[in-house]
């Protein structure tokens, strides 16, 4: 029974650490699944989480506080539109100045409006996405087995959890089942095609990246407002690229995404709760629990366990023949 | 026929990048309510205007040109080398193991020994993304990326379980003997009277540092195998149809690129820590993709630009000290360059064409 309680936990644990890899790895698939790399995820992300968390912190509301992390995320993806799409720069390179331009911002902005060494004040009350409980949680959690499940691992996250997790099937469906979602994944294998069809491969692209920000910028909302009470200096901590990670393991599809996430979040989870596992002599360190989403990255990426292909035309601008 | 002249290209266009930058980092110190030329001068004094200064200047230098040399060996390959971080934790970690475990009788020797254990062990960390690149197509900018978490992790577990002497508490190595403390520019120009760069890391790496650059610049220019690494970088159906082995080529550039990176610990490590700490690089690897771009890849570029970041990094701390803009101020402006240079290259670059035309029209 206490290993059930444990496991219940851990798997509690598992969906909010999941979260915001989720978001962020649906929103990395859009931008390159039309064709643009986004290694700048992490920046978008911290930018969002500091703006939503230090809006949250001035007006008290934390719905204030998402739309500016939403806003801000969204500006990230505007200069890395334009330096992808408008001006064909390298997206690699463009991805990596926005990383830096959010972590050197972040601090500098939070320094000089709240005088803290880079981090906002913590936040309380409407500043927070509080957990949302389903009906009869309270009731049902004495039923054995299914009375935890409900009332512990499904019920009582902030609403972007659940907003995460419905974004996978609303992303299978976008992609798979309609005009938009054709035109998304074809501007990302040919875009010439997509141009002689006459629809906008700029437009298209810019859409892809805008959509890419609004999901970060929920992604960075999320880490400063529901999982943690509010920002701090570089709280992303990889996720971004983790999540970039989840999107290759995933091989650039939603339900695999969500499957990468889950695992990745459960590694994480196990990480933060045991430290060191001992398994009957064999001590795994916990620096190996760390290692293992980027290390399972490598050994897909090399092709060993099924390949992972990118999209055709990720990582090239666009060019129309005149 | 050009579109515009050489000069234009090597210099005016970095320079505007570079002024683009420096406008909207002005900019953004106006914004956070200080004065942006109080800040310049904070910063030209603190980072030049002692010797005390131009020594930790020089020391951050030293360390961006092995990395900037890193990156730039991997553009001229057409290969984009994010691992430098990761690259030179490993460099840290051989660098350690030779200083630590083998009792040397004189600097001179172990700094040679230690040379070739970072370059080993940069190199070994480029070769699994050099090899998974070239034979199985998985993209280099991932897999080091993903190298320079391993690297972290590896290096947490090393000095955490395995280097950690017995009764300490902090994740680092001992202390390195005596025997191996590098020379700094203290103890080679100080004079009895004249004591000049008291107390700044600066030491004997900054010239291995400028001989790499000289070396590397050879070996791009002036070798064969420097030409068939531009050659694949220019055009890789071309270089094939040459007769250039792209798995090879792409593999050496790495390892070279590797060992770049990694020969960064022996100023680091061995210069200045004298022992190996977590976090020993201080993100170095990625400034050598800001120092790469702005420099055009060109060894004397590099040491242009690297000594424009030590020079950016030794004024931001001071900075730090003395006002109340904290030290990411450095990372903002890092970031900017390498927008303006690298990123919106295009869009600097368009309209300077487009002048130059209308300028050669004008003339004929």
């Amino acid at each position: 029974m206490e290993f059930f309680v444990t496991l219940i936990q851990v798997l509690d644990s598992t969906i909010r650490l999941a979260t915001p890899l989720l978001l962020a790895c649906l929103a990395g698939l859009y931008s390159e699944r039309a064709g643009i790399f986004d290694i700048g995820l992490e920046g978008k992300m911290l930018m969002a989480a500091f703006f939503s968390a230090a809006v949250a912190a001035v007006t008290g509301s934390v719905w204030l506080g998402l739309l500016a992390g939403i806003a801000s995320s969204l500006v990230l993806s505007g200069l890395h539109g334009l330096a992808s799409i408008t001006f064909r720069g390298n997206q690699l390179i463009s991805g990596v100045a926005i990383n830096f331009l959010a972590a050197g911002m972040t601090v500098l902005v939070a320094q000089s409006w709240f005088q803290q060494g880079g981090r906002t004040p913590s936040l309380f009350g409407g500043g927070r996405f509080t957990p949302i409980n389903f009906p009869f949680a309270e009731s049902l959690s004495g039923v054995p087995i299914i009375g935890p499940i409900y009332s512990e691992l499904l019920s009582g996250h902030s609403i972007l959890v659940y907003v995460a997790f419905l974004m996978v099937p609303a992303t299978w469906w976008i992609l798979y089942r309609t005009r938009f979602g054709l035109r998304l994944r074809a501007v990302g294998e040919n875009p010439a095609a997509v141009d002689t069809a006459g629809v906008s491969v700029v437009g298209l692209r810019y859409a892809a990246v805008a959509i890419c920000g609004v999901l970060c910028g929920i992604a960075g909302a999320y880490l400063a407002t529901a999982l943690q009470a509010g920002f701090v200096k570089d709280m992303t901590a990889g996720r971004g690229f983790i999540a970039l990670a989840a999107l290759i393991f995933a091989k650039w599809r939603p339900w695999h995404a969500m499957g990468a996430c889950l695992l990745f979040g459960l590694l994480q989870a196990i990480a933060l709760r045991f430290q060191n596992i001992d398994l009957g002599g064999v001590v795994i360190p916990v620096q190996v629990m760390d290692a293992l989403p980027y290390i399972l990255t490598v050994v897909i990426l090399a092709g060993f366990v099924g390949k992972a292909i990118p999209p055709r035309a990720g990582g090239e601008p666009y060019v129309k023949e005149r | 026929m050009e579109k515009m002249p050489k000069w234009a290209d090597v210099v005016l266009i970095p320079l505007i990048s570079l002024l683009l930058a420096a406008i909207l980092s002005a900019l953004v110190i106006l914004a956070i309510g200080e004065n942006p030329v109080e800040a310049v001068n904070l910063m030209v004094t603190g980072a030049l205007g002692s010797t005390y200064g131009w020594g930790y200047t020089l020391y951050y230098a030293t360390n961006f040109m092995f990395t900037g040399l890193a990156v730039a060996v991997a553009f001229h390959a057409r290969l984009f080398n994010i691992g430098g971080e990761g690259q030179a934790m490993l460099g840290g970690l051989g660098v350690a193991m030779i200083c630590l475990y083998i009792p040397w009788p004189h600097w001179s020797i172990a700094l040679l020994a230690a040379c070739a254990g970072a370059m080993l062990f940069g190199a070994a960390w480029a070769a699994i993304p050099a090899y998974l690149q070239a034979k199985r197509g998985s993209h280099i900018v991932i897999t080091t990326i993903m190298f320079n978490f391993i690297a972290a992790a590896f290096l947490n577990y090393m000095l955490v379980n395995v280097m950690r002497p017995q009764g300490s508490q902090d994740p680092a190595t001992a202390r390195f003997p005596e025997a191996v403390h590098l020379p700094t520019f203290q103890s080679m120009f100080s004079t009895a009277e004249n004591v000049v760069f008291r107390g700044a890391p600066v030491n004997i790496s900054f010239f291995v540092a400028i001989l790499a650059c000289v070396v590397v610049w050879a070996l791009i220019w002036r070798t064969r195998l420097g030409y068939e690494i531009r050659a694949y970088g220019h055009s890789e159906t071309g270089a094939v149809y040459a007769g250039i082995s792209p798995v090879r080529i792409t593999i050496i550039a790495m390892l070279i690129s590797g060992a770049l990176a990694g020969l960064m610990a022996i100023n680091n490590v061995m210069g200045e820590a004298e022992r190996l700490v977590l976090n020993a690089t201080e993100g170095a690897g990625f400034i050598g993709i800001a120092v790469a771009l702005m420099g055009r890849s060109h060894p004397f570029g590099v040491f242009l630009a690297a000594l424009l970041f030590g020079f950016l990094y030794q004024g931001g701390a001071e900075l730090a000290l003395w006002t109340s803009i904290p030290r990411e101020l450095i990372v903002v402006i890092q970031a900017l360059v390498i927008l303006f240079t690298g990123a919106l290259d295009n869009m600097v670059r368009m309209p300077l064409e487009k002048l130059f035309l209308s300028l050669r029209k004008g003339a004929e």
